[in-house]
Formats: C-alpha cells, sequence, structure tokens
C-alpha cells in the first residue's frame, strides 16, 4: 500500500500542479501584496515601501469627529451594504421561484435542460452589453418613459430611472440572478421527491411543505448562491460606475478611484477593508452549511 | 404536484418564469435591433430607418478606438485562456479523484480566487507587477542584465499579468464543472482498462478521455466565453493594450452614437457563435458516445 501511494501522490502533485502555480503566482502572492503595500506610505507619483498606517487612517479621515454623524466613508459603507442586500433579497426571490419551477414542475428532462440553458445562455454575453442594453429602455426618451407618458400615466419623463440606484439595483439582478438559480437549482433537484408526497400524504399544506421539506434541503444551493451574489455586488464597480452615471459611490468604485489616482497604497487599504467585511459575510454564511460537502 | 394534471401553482410559476425570460433577454433584444438603426438614428426607440451603418463604421476605423485590433487582441486571449484552462482544469481534475496532501488548500485557494471581489484580484496583480518592474530596473544591472535594465518598461501585458488575471477567474469554473464529471464517472471503467494491461497513460486516453469529452468541451466554452466578456479583473492589471470589453466600458461615457450597440452586437455574436459551436459538439460527442455504447451488449457472444 505504502509503496503504491508515493508514486501516486507524486502524479498527483504533477496533475494538481499547474493550476497551483496559477493560483500561486496570480492570486495568493497578490493577495499578499495587497495587504504588504496597504502599509506602504506614498507620495504623488510612486509607492515607498516603509511601514505606515496613513492609507487606512486617511480613510477614516475626521470619522472620530463627526460623530454621531457619519463621515463619507461609512456612509458609501452602508450604501454598499445596503445595495448589497437589495440585490441579494431579489435575486434570492427570483431564483428561488425559477429555480422551484424549473426543478419541481418541469418533468421532461430535454425540457428541463432546454429552460435551464434558456436562463444560462445571456450570463454568457458581456456584462457591459447587457448593462448598456438598458438605456434605450429607462433613458430620458427611452421606451418606458414615452410609453408612460403616452398613456398619460405622468406628463413628463422620470428622471430616476436611468443613472441612478434603481438603474443599479436592476442591472445587478438582471446580471446576475443566474448566480442564484444554479446552486438552488442543483440542490433542489437533489431533494428526494418521495419526502414531498410525505409531505403531503401527512396532511401538510403546500406552504407547510415548502416551509418545512423544500426550503431547508435546498439551504445549501441557497447559502452558496448568496455568496455569489454578495461578493459580486461587494466589489462591482463596473456596474455601479456604467447604470449609476458615475455618481454613485461604492466601496468598489472608492478602490477604482484611488487607483486612477495612482494612491496604490490607499487603494490596497480600501480593499483590505472590503475584503475583511465581504470575509465576515462569508464566514457568518458558510456556518450554515459546509460548502465542500455539497459539491 | 406529483397528481395526474396541472396545478393552478404551475400556471402562476409558468407566468413568473415567462417574466423572468423576457427581463433577460428583452433589453438584449433592444440593442441588437437598435444596432441596425439608419445613418440618422440616435441610441432610442423608434428606429430611423434601417442599416449596417454602424457596423461600417466600426470596422471601417476611424471611430474613437481601433475597434479591429481590440476584437482581436480579446480573441487571442479568449483562445489562450480556453486552451490553457482545459488542459489545467482536466489535470487537477484528475488529481483530486486521488487523496493527495494539499488538495484541501487546492480546493479553498480555487474557491476564495471565485469570490474574492474581482477589483482586489486586479489590483494586486497590478501590484505585484510593479514591485516586480521596480525590481527588475533597480537590480537587473547587478545580475548582469545591463541591458534589460535599460530597456525595461513593464511585464504587464495581455499574456502575462492579463492572461493570470482571467486563469483566476476560468479555473475555478474549470475545476467546478470537474468535480461534477467526475461525481457521476464510474471507476470500473478504468479498472477494467488496467486489469487488460492497458498504462495509465493509455488508460486515460482511450477510456476516460472520450468518456468525459463532452464536459471538457463545456469547459473550454466557459473557458473562452468568461476571458472574451471579462472587466473586472482585467481592469488594472492588463497594462497599457485594451480587450474588447475594457474598450466598450470606456465608450460608454463618451459615445452618442449607436455604435456602441453594433458593437454590443458584434461581441455577442461572437460568444453566441462559440456557445452553439460548443453545445453542438457536446451533442455530437454524447452521440458519439451512445452509438459506440450501445455496441457493447450487441457484438458477438
Amino acid at each position: 500500500m505504502a509503496l503504491r501511494d508515493k508514486p501516486s501522490q507524486f502524479v498527483a502533485w504533477l496533475q494538481a500542479g499547474p493550476m497551483m502555480l496559477v493560483f500561486l503566482v496570480f492570486f495568493l502572492v497578490p493577495l499578499a501584496f495587497v495587504i504588504i503595500v496597504s502599509f506602504w506610505d506614498y507620495n504623488e507619483y510612486e509607492m515607498i515601501p516603509s511601514f505606515t498606517t496613513r492609507g487606512y487612517v486617511e480613510t477614516f479621515e475626521g470619522c472620530l469627529a463627526q460623530l454621531p454623524d457619519l463621515c463619507t466613508i461609512l456612509k458609501t459603507y452602508l450604501k454598499t451594504l445596503k445595495l448589497c442586500f437589495l440585490v441579494w433579497l431579489i435575486t434570492l426571490v427570483i431564483g428561488f421561484t425559477v429555480a422551484y419551477f424549473l426543478a419541481f414542475h418541469i418533468r421532461s428532462k430535454t425540457w428541463q435542460i432546454a429552460l435551464s440553458l434558456i436562463c444560462t445562455i445571456p450570463f454568457w454575453t458581456s456584462n457591459v452589453i447587457r448593462m448598456i442594453a438598458w438605456i434605450p429602455l429607462l433613458g430620458r426618451n427611452g421606451l418606458v418613459n414615452s410609453g408612460l407618458v403616452k398613456a398619460g400615466v405622468i406628463d413628463k419623463p422620470l428622471e430616476w430611472l436611468l443613472y441612478s440606484e434603481f438603474a443599479v439595483v436592476l442591472a445587478l439582478v438582471h446580471l446576475f440572478t443566474f448566480f442564484m438559480v444554479v446552486p438552488i437549482f442543483n440542490s433542489m433537484i437533489r431533494i428526494d421527491k418521495r419526502l414531498i408526497e410525505a409531505a403531503y400524504d401527512a396532511g401538510a399544506t403546500g406552504f407547510q411543505t415548502l416551509t418545512n421539506v423544500i426550503i431547508p434541503l435546498a439551504k445549501p444551493g441557497i447559502v452558496i448562491g448568496s455568496i455569489f451574489v454578495i461578493t459580486i455586488v461587494m466589489g462591482d464597480f463596473v456596474t455601479i460606475g456604467v447604470m449609476g452615471g458615475q455618481q454613485i459611490a461604492a466601496a468598489g468604485k472608492i478602490i477604482e478611484t484611488r487607483l486612477n489616482a495612482l494612491q496604490f497604497p490607499a487603494a490596497a487599504a480600501n480593499a483590505v477593508i472590503l475584503l475583511g467585511i465581504t470575509f465576515m459575510i462569508i464566514a457568518m454564511l458558510s456556518r450554515l452549511v459546509d460548502v465542500r460537502k455539497e459539491l | 404536484m406529483l397528481r395526474e394534471g396541472r396545478p393552478l401553482s404551475f400556471y402562476i410559476l409558468a407566468f413568473v418564469f415567462t417574466l423572468y425570460v423576457l427581463f433577460l433577454y428583452g433589453p438584449m433584444l433592444a440593442i441588437y435591433v437598435l444596432s441596425f438603426q439608419g445613418p440618422e438614428g440616435g441610441l432610442t426607440f423608434p428606429m430611423n430607418g434601417v442599416s449596417l451603418t454602424w457596423f461600417a463604421k466600426l470596422f471601417g476605423g476611424g471611430g474613437i478606438v481601433d475597434i479591429g485590433a481590440a476584437f482581436w487582441r480579446s480573441l487571442k486571449l479568449g483562445l489562450v485562456v480556453m486552451m490553457i484552462t482545459v488542459v489545467f482544469s482536466v489535470a487537477a481534475g484528475m488529481a483530486f479523484r486521488k487523496r493527495f496532501a494539499g488538495s484541501a488548500f487546492l480546493f479553498y485557494t480555487a474557491i476564495a480566487s471565485l469570490i474574492v471581489p474581482s477589483i482586489i484580484t486586479s489590483l494586486g496583480i497590478a501590484l505585484e507587477f510593479r514591485v516586480l518592474d521596480d525590481a527588475v530596473k533597480l537590480h537587473a544591472a547587478d545580475w548582469g542584465f545591463a541591458k534589460l535594465a535599460e530597456e525595461w518598461t513593464t511585464g504587464m501585458g495581455l499574456f502575462t499579468s492579463g492572461l493570470g488575471a482571467h486563469l483566476t477567474w476560468t479555473l475555478p469554473f474549470g475545476l467546478l464543472i470537474m468535480f461534477a464529471i467526475f461525481n457521476r464517472f464510474d471507476g470500473r471503467l478504468e479498472e477494467a482498462a488496467r486489469d487488460l494491461g492497458a498504462t495509465p497513460w493509455q488508460t486515460f486516453r482511450h477510456v476516460v478521455l472520450p468518456i468525459i469529452l463532452p464536459s471538457v468541451v463545456g469547459i473550454g466554452l466557459f473557458g473562452f466565453t468568461l476571458s472574451w466578456d471579462e472587466l473586472a479583473r482585467s481592469s488594472q492589471a492588463i497594462g497599457s493594450v485594451n480587450t474588447l470589453p475594457l474598450e466598450l466600458q470606456g465608450l460608454t461615457t463618451t459615445v452618442t452614437k449607436p455604435d456602441i450597440y453594433a458593437l454590443g452586437t458584434v461581441t455577442s455574436a461572437v460568444s453566441f457563435l462559440v456557445i452553439f459551436a460548443a453545445l453542438y459538439a457536446i451533442r455530437l460527442l454524447q452521440k458519439r458516445q451512445e452509438r459506440q455504447g450501445s455496441d457493447a451488449g450487441s457484438g458477438l457472444v
């Protein structure tokens, strides 16, 4: 046994090595650099490798003095969390409903595959295109506004449809509901249909079956989908930039702004803060379910 | 719901599902249609004639950016990312079927790479290459590469930092698909091959690979399209040249004409072409499998 194990270990390392190397060079080391550089000093045109907490201090500048009012950075994070929560809630409701329909109401395998493909295909189209696709609909002279005006519902075009928080949430839901549908669907098709039959026979109503049988069993999918959506939205700066008309501040946007100003250590400090918050949320969520077991 | 006939809830959910599909596709259809605006048309409905003006403008050059060059860059990068993703994912997927030291570490690294916000990965790669650049400029002469020290500008580029950034996004997907494949793979087929005297490589080449090939095409599909449409990870990490999505994002703030929709239509068309080519290949491979699988029992007794 021991004799056989050795070469197979070696082969396994050889096989997994290339992937490990890519993650080492392009993920783990860069992540370490983000943390290290966040403690570096900087001036207008270069970063200076000497230890300082300037990046963090400047981020929270004036926050204590302003209490109990919130300073800009805290307001920004609060807004990011709010956007994140809204998008999470909406994608969860839509994702759960769509997955439920596909898993429990579509009986033929072929139809199940066809309908899931229909949901998957847009995921493979550029996010930017799916964002700008809303412009002809939501713009000042867009379909929605001109339709509403013609129908006499409003007399002048609504201004808040595009380049607003509403537009950001709408676009994020449009882009990322897929990440909720797939994991929930995956957990749901593994539910033994006889359990539902049993609940029905025991006199449970449809709603009771849903809350006592289906939701607990679909929980892993719900958690995995939530982790996806939350981490994407927390770090997003492209959607918020394009759909918010570059006017809405969010955690990802702060990093981008700092980067454009070439303040790398400051950007890194904000990245570390964002990473910390994201990991706290994930840690809370993953206490609910063992991610590795569910694959 | 397992009874005869369709309950009311089916119709309600079918309606919700239809609305969701409309929500998914409606806006995209709008820009595909609008990219065929007449020369006088603007960014919104109603259509002002039908023409190919905006496509001609796109490829005729003279626009704000060189779309053609960005198009080929993205295509080349996508193909390289696709090949590397397929090879590395399949290899690592094979490794995970055995127990090996560090497997849990690699697994959690892949998951972390998937969920760490893209801009942080992107920033990290940018910082890594900056530090590398500084190191080369400072020390290359000491190491005996004086010429290198003088000429070095940056190590960042499409096929260094850019490629790496894309791989941190495509490889986790590739690995997860491999897990899904091997979850329902019958190990006895390999045992049989071994018993017949096949070497490990022969077993892989003639038994495992043909069976998993349809899903491997799926990994390629993910690899290419994720790279083709990737934006957030490339944003800081790619250096001075831009990919098509980056050009597109740049255009969103400056362009007020339907060129941008034409560009959207073209990139979507490439995505769709790849998706349907891959689906067709998967279907073909599955058919071949069914044909070849079926003669197992019907051969000579």
